[in-house]
């Protein structure tokens, strides 16, 4: 008998929504998998040769609490791409992922009895960590009459006035929506008028087809009242290497770090070396993974054009969203994964906004994704 | 980007997906595709389209030597008088004229060294421009037009993930 109490926190936090889709990929050994949420591709040789080097000349011991100083400065010369500006003395948090950094976000912004809006379909660690913070979650549904974008409409008609933080993540996952120019106006008003902390996750800020990411700091009032949230995972295929960073004013980010230094102290050395040569030296790697990634993209979607699976032109990360027939995403996604060996996970899991749609990532090689087409047609044909 | 550059991009990742395929991934129809590629071919941009081949698993012998070219040109010779009568010969695989301590790079193939080394000594050598020839045999090749020959593109990925 378990003598060891489990607290109410952790009894209240619910399994992950996709581990059912997981177990059933599992059983089968022809599975092919458009049902991951990470590239296919390996990190950049330059980056992971320097993460070699450094693990060489015996680079194993902790780093700054907010990470090596020459990495923060790299990643504050970084985003000035995106017209971000960000002190790497006291601006920049180099976490464990984005996903820590979120933890911290929510620990550090909510007191109990705050609400956290959600933008939805949301990846799944938002709702999660803002509850762990004591925090009440808003879910504000996004429509694929948007084309998934989180608008001024959406807030509205979710009742986010009242929220205390809002978050988000465009590109999106599960949906592949980008934020307009229009959207992005419309959501920093409506922060600024109900006095909202946004927090931007742009981890797949790099992969934006058709056009140039914006981020949201960079609207008029929006800087002070924003965190940014971005990482090595998407854009540089250095998901398992879990290095990721959050910009943000000085105050927020001393609030995190002090977090941060108890529960994480740094974030991992090795990978923390390989991002500063992925800044220094791995822009083409990268726009080279991009194009492949559009081609995809455009493949994925013409060949559900073809099949007659109404799909909005998604324009970021490396996610398709299709409506399915009859509605049920759920019992669609099993199905598939028994009959065809393909395995998608089903809209639903990313919040309620998402039912009756699948998430499809096409991060994977053309000869799969072309088999995978053919039997999605297949399945489809048979119902 | 041009429909013929888009086109161009896809054939370099893999020359063998089919014209509908090629389409879905450059959001061209399937004709103006057909097109392109004609175009591409028609201007000489794509000369050609073979596989990438690793020999090492080919039930068969064959033999490459990267040999390296010095030669002295006259005034009626021309670098490109001399590569036109080496780049004949089928064994010459790939002809390049370079700079640095010899002047032309040839790649040559053939089924054994003996063949090779016969090839570059009574074909080559004798040609009067050539002054020198340097043989290199090719042991073992990591890597050819792009591709790497090895075996650790395992997808280790979990099948499902948020």
């Amino acid at each position: 008998m378990l003598t060891v109490d489990i607290s109410e926190r952790a009894r209240e936090t619910p399994p992950s929504g996709i581990r059912r889709y997981f177990e059933l990929a599992e059983e089968r050994d022809d599975i092919i998998s458009l049902g991951v949420g990470e590239p296919d591709f390996s990190a950049p040789w330059a980056a992971r040769q320097a993460a070699i080097d450094s693990l060489e000349r015996g680079r194993t011991s902790y780093t700054a609490n907010r990470g090596r100083r020459e990495l923060r400065e790299r990643i504050s010369q970084h985003v000035e791409r995106y017209d971000l500006a960000y002190d790497p003395e006291d601006e920049i948090l180099v976490t464990t992922g984005v996903s820590e950094a979120v933890d911290l976000a929510m620990r550090a912004l909510v007191d109990p009895g705050d609400t956290v809006a959600v933008a939805e379909p949301a990846y799944l660690s938002y709702p999660p960590t803002a509850r762990l913070a004591g925090g009440d979650v808003l879910p504000v549904p996004t429509r694929e009459a948007d084309d998934f974008a989180l608008t001024y409409g959406a807030l509205d008609r979710a009742g986010a006035e009242d929220a205390d933080v809002l978050v988000y993540c465009f590109p999106n996952n599960p949906t592949g929506a980008v934020l307009t120019d229009d959207d992005l106006r419309g959501v920093a008003d409506f922060a600024r008028e109900h006095d909202l902390t946004v927090l931007a996750d742009e981890v797949y800020a790099a992969l934006t087809y058709d056009g140039e990411h914006r981020s949201i700091a960079t609207l008029p009032g929006m800087r002070d009242r924003t965190l940014v949230f971005n990482g090595f995972s998407k854009a540089y295929a250095m998901t398992g290497l879990r290095l990721g960073y959050v910009l943000g004013p000085a105050e927020v980010i001393d609030a995190m770090n002090r977090i941060h230094q108890y529960t994480m102290l740094s974030a991992p050395t090795t990978a923390q070396h390989a991002a500063i040569e992925a800044l220094d030296s791995c822009d083409d790697a990268v726009a080279d993974m991009v194009s492949q990634y559009d081609r995809r993209r455009r493949f994925v979607l013409s060949r559900f054009a073809e099949m007659g699976l109404d799909c909005f032109t998604a324009r970021g990360a490396f996610y398709v969203f299709p409506e399915i027939p009859g509605g049920d995403d759920e019992a669609f996604a099993e199905d598939l994964i028994q009959e065809q060996g393909v395995a998608v996970v089903p809209g639903r899991v990313f919040g309620d906004s998402g039912a009756g749609h699948l998430r499809v990532t096409y991060a994977t090689g053309m000869e799969e994704l072309r088999e995978s087409m053919d039997r999605i047609e297949a399945f489809l044909d048979g119902r | 980007m041009s429909a013929s550059r888009a086109v161009l991009d896809v054939l370099l990742e893999n020359a063998r997906y089919d014209v509908e395929d090629i389409a879905r991934q450059t959001d061209l129809d399937a004709d103006d595709v057909e097109a392109a590629i004609a175009d591409l071919e028609s201007s000489g941009a794509v000369r050609g389209y073979k596989p990438v081949v690793d020999w090492n698993n080919v039930e068969e012998e064959y033999v490459r030597a990267e040999v390296e070219l010095n030669v002295e040109l006259d005034r009626e010779t021309s670098y490109a008088d001399i590569a036109r009568r080496i780049a004949r010969y089928p064994a010459v695989d790939s002809l390049k004229l370079v700079s640095g301590n010899y002047d032309f790079a040839v790649d040559v193939q053939g089924p054994s060294m003996q063949e090779v080394s016969q090839f570059v000594s009574e074909q080559i050598a004798p040609i009067p421009e050539v002054t020198q020839t340097v043989t290199h045999f090719v042991m073992e090749t990591y890597k050819d037009s792009g591709i790497e020959f090895d075996d650790y593109d395992e997808d280790d990925r979990l099948s499902v993930s948020p």
